[in-house]
């Protein structure tokens, strides 16, 4: 199954695909922001507020999301010693950061208006503050260390200390008291968000979950010629 | 219509400034990776148009080279 993986193999789809990601992102993006801003209702408590959440929340469920990929795919790659999969962990991790920090600070700016502080060291913020740091100490660990095997094992170790994170990141509403609320989706059992702020939600988190993509596409694609330039000096 | 959208009674500063703030990472992020992209597409070209035409036929054989050299203005 992993054969399929191969650079060789999925090079002429990933170099490709992103003119056609980046123009289906600026439609859903275009579509979002109009639901976001304008024809999505205000929050009988927070007032227009609550319109930040349609960007806080998205890039906190992506930037979660990507690390978890970022760790599953790095453990698999150790195990099984395949460098695609660390080539690809690498290429999904710029934007896994900046949706940490859009997340971070598009929450400190909901703060301010709705719980009167623009930062509170609470259990969610703190976790997600955390969960940033390890991001960094990920990207910088590919920068410091060029000797392949050695960098594939540090970057797997910070992914797997980091991974315990993120359960508490989504538990660290219902185990302290924080200022953070509790979730208002959920999978398993009923939502208590309403379908006028839930289909804007779910158009934002497209968008982002595209652009995300056109970013690891890009990326990606840039690592393989890096490869390719290194095979070039060797002929 | 339109002055309520901007001030959105009082919260105005707040929502925009977060909208824009993710625009800004948005936009940055995009042209950080793509002048990477680029850079290393021309380093590329570059070592491509130095090899010999033996070397340069050899480096063709292989299917990503091709597509490089193939994709050169894209994304």
């Amino acid at each position: 199954m992993f054969k399929y993986f191969e650079p060789n193999k999925i090079f002429s789809i990933t170099s490709r695909a992103p003119k056609y990601v980046l123009f289906l992102f600026i439609i859903i993006l275009s579509i979002g922001l109009v639901e976001a801003l304008v024809l999505s209702p205000e929050d009988y408590k927070q007032g227009h507020s609550v319109r930040i959440m349609y960007v806080h929340v998205p890039a906190a469920w992506i930037t979660l999301g990507i690390f978890s990929a970022i760790t599953f795919l790095s453990v698999i790659g150790y195990i099984f010693k395949l460098r695609n999969f660390f080539l690809i962990s690498k290429s999904l991790a710029p934007s896994g950061f900046v949706f940490n920090i859009i997340a971070l600070v598009t929450g400190s700016i909901w703060g301010k208006p709705t719980w009167g502080t623009w930062w509170a060291w609470d259990a969610r913020i703190t976790s997600m503050l955390i969960l940033g740091l390890f991001y960094l100490m990920y990207l910088i660990a590919w920068r410091i260390y060029q000797d392949s095997d050695r960098v594939f094992k540090i970057t797997s170790i910070i992914t797997i200390i980091g991974i315990v994170n993120v359960p508490i990141i989504k538990y660290s509403v219902d185990w302290w008291n924080t200022l953070h609320q509790p979730a208002s989706i959920n999978i398993l059992s009923k939502s208590s968000i309403h379908i006028s702020m839930m289909f804007p939600l779910m158009i934002m988190t497209a968008a982002f979950a595209l652009f995300s993509l056109l970013i690891f596409l890009m990326k990606y694609n840039t690592e393989l010629i890096k490869i390719k330039n290194k095979g070039l000096d060797r002929l | 219509m339109i002055n309520e959208l901007i001030t959105m009674n009082g919260y105005g500063l707040h929502v925009w400034s977060a909208f824009a703030f993710t625009l800004l990472s948005f936009v940055s992020l995009y042209v950080v990776i793509k002048i990477q992209y680029t850079k290393e597409k021309n380093k590329f070209l570059i070592k491509f148009g130095n090899l010999n035409s033996e070397r340069a036929s050899f480096a063709k054989s292989q299917s990503i080279n091709k597509e490089i050299l193939s994709n050169t203005s894209r994304i």
